[in-house]
């Protein structure tokens, strides 16, 4: 049990992480990752969504009715979803002016709901809930990840403090506007999955089509 | 049969049937439903108090910001007590001799009554916000009698989003003291550069009107040579960012145009002069 509850926050980390092996929650890793502030409080609010999510819907799996399973799963994290979002505008205004629709689009992450259908509708609520941490730290990581090579080399900052001093205020870098953008995300999140699996090759996937050569005389 | 026992044996009659049963999912989903509408609800009515300070705070924050106040000791609510806030009748220019209360009109709330609002036809509405509130709140700096500074709220479209901020007049109701934007979510590092304190910088002591009381200011694409004519007309692009750099061109010409603010602004400079 105990080495259960550690594997449900260990494995999401790099094993089985959401966003680098099951590719999961990508339109939010590229939406708030342009400064890593952002992404942080995002990586907040999306770990605490999916772990009260996870626990709350395990608590009641026995009494989901099948039919109306994923309803149900849907407004258990849409409630929790708006009460992160109203606690986020009361007591980090500055935070959620520059989330903006983000912290309500937690709601269609792929993650919360993946967790939810995958896991908390079979295991006990605080395995659950345990499982719900992991996987929200496995998102922040790379959340964070990202958004420090993006802020750092596209704007020269970490965390809004100036780090490298900029063309534009007399220093020697000039930054590079494209990291700015959502197709960088793309790029820092697919050099990252290539690293990850360089690093731990059981997580290549097998090649769908395996083209092989086929010789006449087979054939006939 | 269920319908006969007490309510506790209801809902565990409820419960223990088959999670398959109709009349269980048809219980689980209003239960659910019940237990999530009062917890949303909850939140939102116990933290709207707080909620709606900080978005007044946010607001007179700005306005110290784009004045320079923000320096002085003392509270924000302290520092913004020296404003006077007053209600514009933008189609006249004369001041609102109705019983609104100016500090807490809602412009915005405004804009989107038809009673309290005109609809722009297209080729008024340059700077995209559909109506126009028929009051602006502004807020005047006084020292003495004469005014140091006017505080105008503005807003218009840019590239995603309707910037909304604060342009500070200085007394003479032609030189900008400062523009800053308090709602924006143009792209971060591009047209989100309009929170750039070295771009807002350029703002303060620009013109607004030429000598036939024309609006000149405008946001101009690339750098503004400070020795070509007209240079106190313009204001340095934003790089990669030309349509948010329109919008704010577009919104400050509309705003102090004949549809906004023009017609008080002419009115007050007139009055300078007596």
């Amino acid at each position: 049990m105990a080495s259960q509850a550690k594997n449900n926050v260990i494995d999401p980390l790099i094993d089985n992480n959401p966003i680098t092996l099951q590719v999961l929650g990508i339109c939010s890793a590229l939406a708030v990752t342009t400064n890593m502030t952002s992404a942080l409080i995002m990586s907040l609010a999306l770990t605490t969504v999916t772990a009260f999510s996870s626990a709350c819907i395990s608590a009641i799996r026995k009494h989901i009715p099948s039919s109306i399973r994923i309803i149900v799963q849907m407004t258990i994290i849409a409630s929790l979803v708006i009460i992160v979002d109203q606690i986020l505008k009361a007591y980090a205004f500055e935070a959620s002016k520059q989330l903006s629709v983000f912290v309500g689009l937690i709601i269609t992450n792929c993650i919360v709901l993946g967790r939810a259908e995958a896991y908390a509708m079979k295991n006990p609520p605080m395995l659950s809930f345990l499982d719900g941490i992991g996987n929200g730290l496995g998102y922040s990581l790379i959340l964070m990840l990202v958004a420090f090579c993006r802020e750092l080399l596209g704007a020269g900052k970490l965390f809004g403090h100036q780090v490298i001093p900029v063309a534009s205020d007399g220093g020697w870098y000039v930054p590079n506007g494209l990291m700015l953008l959502p197709p960088s995300a793309f790029f820092v999140i697919g050099l990252l999955i290539w690293a990850v699996r360089s690093w731990k090759k059981e997580q290549v996937e097998a090649p769908d089509y395996q083209i092989h050569q086929v010789h006449r005389t087979e054939v006939l | 049969m269920a319908e006969t026992n007490t309510k506790k044996g209801l809902l565990g009659g409820l419960l223990n049937l088959p999670n398959d049963d109709p009349k269980k999912t048809l219980f689980i989903a209003i239960l659910l439903c019940l237990i999530c509408s009062v917890m949303v609800s909850t939140a939102a009515v116990y933290l709207r108090p707080i909620q709606d300070d900080n978005k007044k705070d946010d607001i007179k924050k700005n306005i110290l910001a784009v004045t320079g106040l923000s320096d002085q000791a003392g509270t924000v609510d302290e520092i913004f007590s020296q404003f006077e806030v007053k209600l514009v009748d933008l189609s006249t220019g004369n001041y609102a001799d109705n019983n609104i209360d100016p500090v807490s009109y809602d412009q915005r709330a405004a804009a989107a009554d038809p009673q309290t609002s005109i609809k722009l036809d297209d080729k008024e509405d340059i700077a995209s916000i559909g109506r126009r509130a028929k009051y602006a709140p502004v807020y005047i700096l006084k020292d003495g009698d004469t005014i140091k500074q006017v505080v105008l709220p503005v807003h218009g479209y840019g590239l995603w989003s309707t910037l909304y901020g604060f342009l500070a007049l200085e007394g003479d109701f032609n030189t900008v003291r400062g523009l800053r934007f308090y709602e924006q979510a143009e792209t971060p590092g591009l047209g989100g550069e309009v929170d750039n304190p070295k771009w807002r910088a350029q703002w303060a002591g620009k013109k607004i009107f030429d000598a036939e009381g024309n609006v000149e200011i405008r946001v101009i694409r690339g750098h503004v040579e400070p020795n070509t004519v007209n240079a106190q007309y313009k204001v340095d692009g934003l790089s990669g960012a030309t349509l948010t750099s329109n919008g704010v061109t577009n919104l400050l010409q509309f705003w102090l145009g004949d549809e906004g603010f023009g017609p008080y602004l002419k009115k007050m400079h007139s009055e300078l002069g007596k």
